[in-house]
């Protein structure tokens, strides 16, 4: 590097730090309790190389406190929901009287499960969420209640499915019986819905890295979800995430559960295909 | 019945003529992006401008573009070019198209319409979430764009 290109760097910093926009996603690694390595970068899928060439977890996008948060178990609130949803698995619900461990053991076993959802049920001929998995043990195995689809028991369950996943890398099936569901959510994906014209992609496609007001762009993925926000202090399912979105175009949102919010999530998930499961992770 | 349905006309006819000389959204004629003629006739008033740039309930154009001239607004957005020197780069009836439609000026741009009233799809009743209803109108009033306009004429190097 000559002295003239040496000089121009060092100036562009500087008007970079004066501004105050410095938006790049954060250098760092995150190790969970020491020992789960997550996967927060990685080569994009190949069915979205001509859009992206890596995708990131929203983790790097965060400030060093919340990023720090996401480290250890007991620094992530999140955690705590986790907990409680580890009590309802353990407990009978429902005329069957009978729990989530008595079908299926330990939670624990339920590793590997969140990586592949939403996925095209065989059985039910339709592409299901976790969610509506574990609506339908609820219903037709333990015969208690539904859970209302973003309710704090839902979330809390999800929590504790995908915490016993966390560092396998997101797998999410798109082709196949699934891939019309797919194709619908990429349609919504970049459909520029509202008053404000907005599609997911002009904001975290082609803008993640950038300030929107005081908002660092991420890439809006949801590896990490359910995610413990900082600001409404409590765990957020992706579709309450995405009902925020599209309110935030000034547009008639979708309801959480919806067959758009469903083939949404598919879409939005195999975008982040290779990155680890996170959640629940940690948001500002 | 019929006392009402002549109370509704008589109030149509004084809306009308109060704002005889507005150019509806939908009327607005763009000449390469730029429109020549003010929406109002009555001139821009920039101070009003630099406020509805700055108020997240109005423009919030600063959610996406820096202006340098505003320094008591924090958290100013890298969305967009900083519209520092935007009156030296754009004539006024660049800048009412841009601000009316940028779409047309620049295909495709991220920038939103604030002077439009129809063909979107699922508009929403402002940030609630719900459908919107017959009282949906432009982002910002003929008036507001013309004060944004007067303003950003004011931005120059
Ligand atoms: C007007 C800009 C905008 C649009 C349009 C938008 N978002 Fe977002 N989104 C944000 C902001 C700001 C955040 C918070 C910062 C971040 O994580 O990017 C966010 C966060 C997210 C997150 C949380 C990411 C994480 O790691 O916690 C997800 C998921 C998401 N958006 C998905 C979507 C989807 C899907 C759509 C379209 C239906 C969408 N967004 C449309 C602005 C937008
Ligand atoms: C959601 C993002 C967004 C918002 C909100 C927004 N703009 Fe923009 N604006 C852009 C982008 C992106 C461009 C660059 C045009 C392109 O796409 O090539 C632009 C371009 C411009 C330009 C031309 C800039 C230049 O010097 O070349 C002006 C002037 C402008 N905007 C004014 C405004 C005003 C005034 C408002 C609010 C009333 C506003 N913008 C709101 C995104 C935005």
């Amino acid at each position: 590097m000559n002295k003239f290109t040496k000089g121009l760097g060092a100036c562009m910093t500087a008007m970079i730090v004066a501004s105050g926009a410095l938006a790049d996603p954060a250098d760092d690694t995150l190790v969970i309790n020491d020992e789960i390595e997550i996967v927060t970068r990685t080569a994009a899928p190949a069915h979205l190389s001509d859009a992206l060439d890596e995708v990131m977890s929203g983790w790097l996008f965060r400030g060093a406190e919340t990023r720090d948060m996401e480290r250890d178990d007991f620094d992530n609130a999140g955690m705590i929901f986790v907990e409680k949803a580890e009590d309802a698995w353990n407990t009978a619900d429902g005329s069957a009287g009978k729990s989530c461990a008595d079908c299926h053991g330990e939670s624990t076993e339920m590793a590997g499960v969140r990586p592949v959802y939403p996925k095209y049920v065989e059985a039910a001929g339709e592409v299901r969420t976790l969610e509506m998995q574990i609506n339908d043990c609820r219903e037709n195995r333990m015969g208690a209640e539904k859970w209302k689809y973003t309710g704090g028991d839902m979330v809390n369950m999800t929590a504790l499915i995908s915490s016993v996943s966390r560092g396998m890398p997101v797998n999410i099936t798109t082709d196949g019986p699934a891939q019309s569901t797919w194709e619908q959510g990429k349609e919504i994906y970049y459909t520029r819905f509202g008053q404000l014209e907005l599609s997911c992609a002009n904001c975290h496609e082609d803008n993640y890295g950038n300030m929107i007001r005081a908002d660092h762009l991420s890439q809006g993925q949801i590896n990490g979800f359910p995610t413990y926000r900082l600001k409404n202090a409590k765990l957020n399912s992706a579709h309450a995430r995405f009902k925020g979105c599209v309110r935030d175009t000034r547009a008639e949102t979708f309801n959480p559960g919806s067959p758009e919010f469903v083939a949404l999530e598919m879409y939005v998930g195999s975008r982040g295909n290779g990155l680890s499961v996170e959640g629940p992770s940690v948001r500002n | 019945m019929r006392v009402s349905i002549y109370a509704l006309v008589a109030s149509v006819a004084v809306t009308t003529s109060a704002f005889a000389a507005e150019i509806e959204p939908t009327a607005v004629s763009y000449n390469d992006g730029a429109v020549e003629m003010s929406l109002t006739g009555v001139a821009g008033n920039p101070e009003e401008g630099a406020k509805i740039v700055g108020s997240k309930k109005l423009g919030n154009c600063v959610a996406c573009h820096e202006v340098s001239a505003l320094p008591d607004i924090a958290f100013q957005g890298m969305i967009g070019p900083a519209l520092d020197g935007a009156g030296d780069r754009w004539s006024e009836a660049e800048l009412r198209g841009i601000v009316a439609n940028a779409k047309i000026m620049f295909e495709g741009t991220m920038m939103p319409s604030f002077y439009k009233d129809t063909g979107y799809i699922r508009p929403g009743k402002a940030y609630t979430g719900k459908a919107a209803d017959d009282t949906l109108g432009p982002l910002l009033s003929a008036q507001q764009i013309e004060d944004v306009v007067a303003y950003l004429a004011t931005l120059k190097d």
